[in-house]
């Protein structure tokens, strides 16, 4: 059956030129907040431009299967979008970036599958790119559902490890090469899905030795893998569309790898392959190894201090997405600024699951924008600032990464806590953070604790602070 | 190499310093929407997985081609809202409140 409006492969590649303007269009509105909502919009009208005219390519006639797939996913997209919440959203961008790779290793394995027993279809580039997505995709896919699981804490998510897993990594990529070699030279769609399950197999293995702290860095690689997928997906089809929308999306995860790694003045393949933080945190110890002990402080004495402080600066961490605490901290801030406090939020790049996840957090909870500083505008603002007050986060505050050359966090960028003239830390208990060593500033003079759960803590802060 | 695939290679070649530029120029503050965002254009994939469906015969192919679109659908539908409903609550101005 041919479609009553059937338009020609040309009109269909203009269609994708105008669908990879608007992408570009809505990524270069994402430089500003004020226009990034209208950017996605753009996008989205590009990705929509991009399916109605493939839709309308004659060849495509399979319309029953196709408007339900369509159907089933639109309606499972939109729901889990609406439903999920903010602090889930390491996890959901994870799945959906797993979703992408599924789906163009799907699409690698079918054209290959196709183009396989007619002599001379397959050419040596169509044949590469269609190997190359089987394993991208397979592993970003499989990797992406074990970050989701880790994440989501259907597993622990500190790192895993066991004997001889290394061997069985190199075995797996010996696997994988050989796989691919005897597809490229056989040209039989069995080694394809050789190569495709041992590339799941290998996207399992590659996330289970990575811990929780360690996750912006792999949903930003698993991100970038997502596009590359994409891209090969693109090359085997012979499609621009997927060439270009997959080579943004694999640009943009590789500079977030980057960029995240960076923050944690490691290298991307020291994040990736070194298990890091494997060792079990160490027991409570309220005394440091030379004696020192940490001063606790009760809700009351804080709430004084906030109310003669000028200014506040409010350094939330994971601890906070964990216990929920960003609408109490908001509600905390109003009572503050109702007093003619300042306050102001400072957000290390790694702090939470994914790039970004606290601004989303504190946005979420009606925190205007401009208050959220980023590391380089918060630094300066701390010796300016009365009350420094640390929520949930632990590692990224450490002097230690400034001044000790013996600490695993030496020459990390941190936040200046301990510039303040006050610093007033919100903590479970004095287990020590990701990278299992000691924090510094908790026995700092200037530096009170006061331990239980962030949410619980804030609520009596806030209760007393009223009354007063 | 056909002139095909050179000028595809030339595409992602640019489209890959194009990437980098405008990615550099997002504030840390948007890293979360940038990434579900681009994640939503990923789902182009969708495109391939329409073609595929369109060569597909036989009960087997039909059902990968279905999974295949399904799978990248909930990717653009789910990553668009999603960014929307994030960049929705980015507000210059607390919004008067009760």
């Amino acid at each position: 059956m041919t479609p009553p409006l059937a338009v020609s492969q040309n009109v269909v590649d203009l269609a994708y030129v105008a669908a990879a303007v608007a992408f570009i269009i809505g990524m270069q509105r994402l430089s500003s907040p004020k226009t990034a909502r209208s950017g996605v919009w753009v996008a989205a009208i590009g990705m929509a431009i991009a399916i109605v005219f493939t839709l309308l390519l004659p060849e495509v006639d399979n319309y029953g299967l196709i408007a339900a797939a369509l159907a089933v996913g639109a309606v499972i997209g939109a729901i889990s979008a609406r439903k999920v919440k903010m602090t889930a959203m390491p996890q959901m961008v994870a799945v959906f970036n797993g979703l992408g790779g599924g789906a163009a290793v799907l699409v690698a394995y079918r054209e290959f599958d196709r183009l396989a027993p007619l002599p001379g279809a397959l050419s040596g580039d169509v044949l590469a790119a269609a190997l190359f997505s089987a394993l991208v995709g397979a592993l970003t896919f499989t990797g992406s559902m074990l970050a989701f699981v880790k994440l989501q804490e259907l597993m622990p998510g500190r790192p895993i490890t066991f004997g001889g897993q290394q061997l069985v990594n190199a075995a797996l990529i010996v696997a994988a090469l050989g796989f691919a070699v005897a597809g490229g030279v056989t040209e039989d769609t069995a080694w394809l899905i050789g190569l495709i399950a041992v590339s799941l197999g290998f996207g399992v293995l590659f996330v289970l030795p990575i811990g929780g702290a360690d996750m912006p860095v792999v949903i930003a690689f698993l991100n970038a893998f997502s596009g590359l997928s994409a891209v090969a997906a693109g090359f085997v089809l012979g499609n621009n569309a997927l060439i270009i929308g997959g080579t943004l999306v694999g640009a943009s995860g590789t500079l977030l790898t980057l960029l995240m790694a960076r923050a944690m003045n490691r290298s991307v393949t020291n994040v990736l392959f070194g298990a890091f933080g494997a060792a079990p945190s160490g027991a409570a110890a309220a005394v440091s190894a030379d004696g020192r002990t940490v001063r606790e402080v009760s809700p009351d004495d804080l709430s004084v201090m906030l109310a003669y402080a000028k200014q506040v600066m409010i350094v939330p961490g994971y601890g906070l997405a964990v216990a929920q605490a960003q609408h109490a901290v908001r509600e905390l801030a109003d009572i503050l600024e109702g007093r003619g406090v300042a306050v102001r939020y400072a957000i290390h790049p790694v702090a939470g699951r994914m790039p970004g996840h606290m601004n989303v957090l504190l946005a979420e909870a009606d925190v205007p924008y401009p208050q959220l500083l980023d590391m380089e505008q918060a630094n300066p603002q701390f010796p300016r600032t009365d009350v420094a007050l640390v929520i949930g986060a632990n590692d990224v505050t450490n002097p230690a990464a400034r001044s000790n050359p013996e600490s695993p966090l030496y020459g990390m960028p941190i936040l200046d806590v301990d510039r303040a003239q006050n610093v007033v830390v919100m903590k479970r208990s004095m287990a020590s953070g990701f990278a299992g060593v000691d924090n510094e500033l908790y026995f700092d003079p200037r530096t009170a604790m006061l331990f239980g759960d962030a949410k619980a803590s804030l609520e009596k802060l806030i209760l007393v602070t009223k009354s007063a | 190499m056909t002139p095909a695939l050179i000028a595809s290679l030339t595409i992602f070649a640019l489209s890959a310093f194009l990437g980098f530029t405008l990615i550099s120029r997002v504030p840390t503050l948007l890293h979360t929407p940038l990434m579900s965002g681009t994640n939503a254009i990923s789902g182009i994939v969708l495109v391939g997985a329409l073609l595929v469906a369109a060569h597909a015969d036989g009960a087997l192919e039909n059902a990968l081609a279905f999974i295949a679109i399904v799978l990248s659908t909930v990717n653009v539908v789910g990553g668009y809202l999603v960014t929307d409903r994030m960049l929705e609550m980015f507000k210059r101005k607390p919004e008067s409140r009760e």
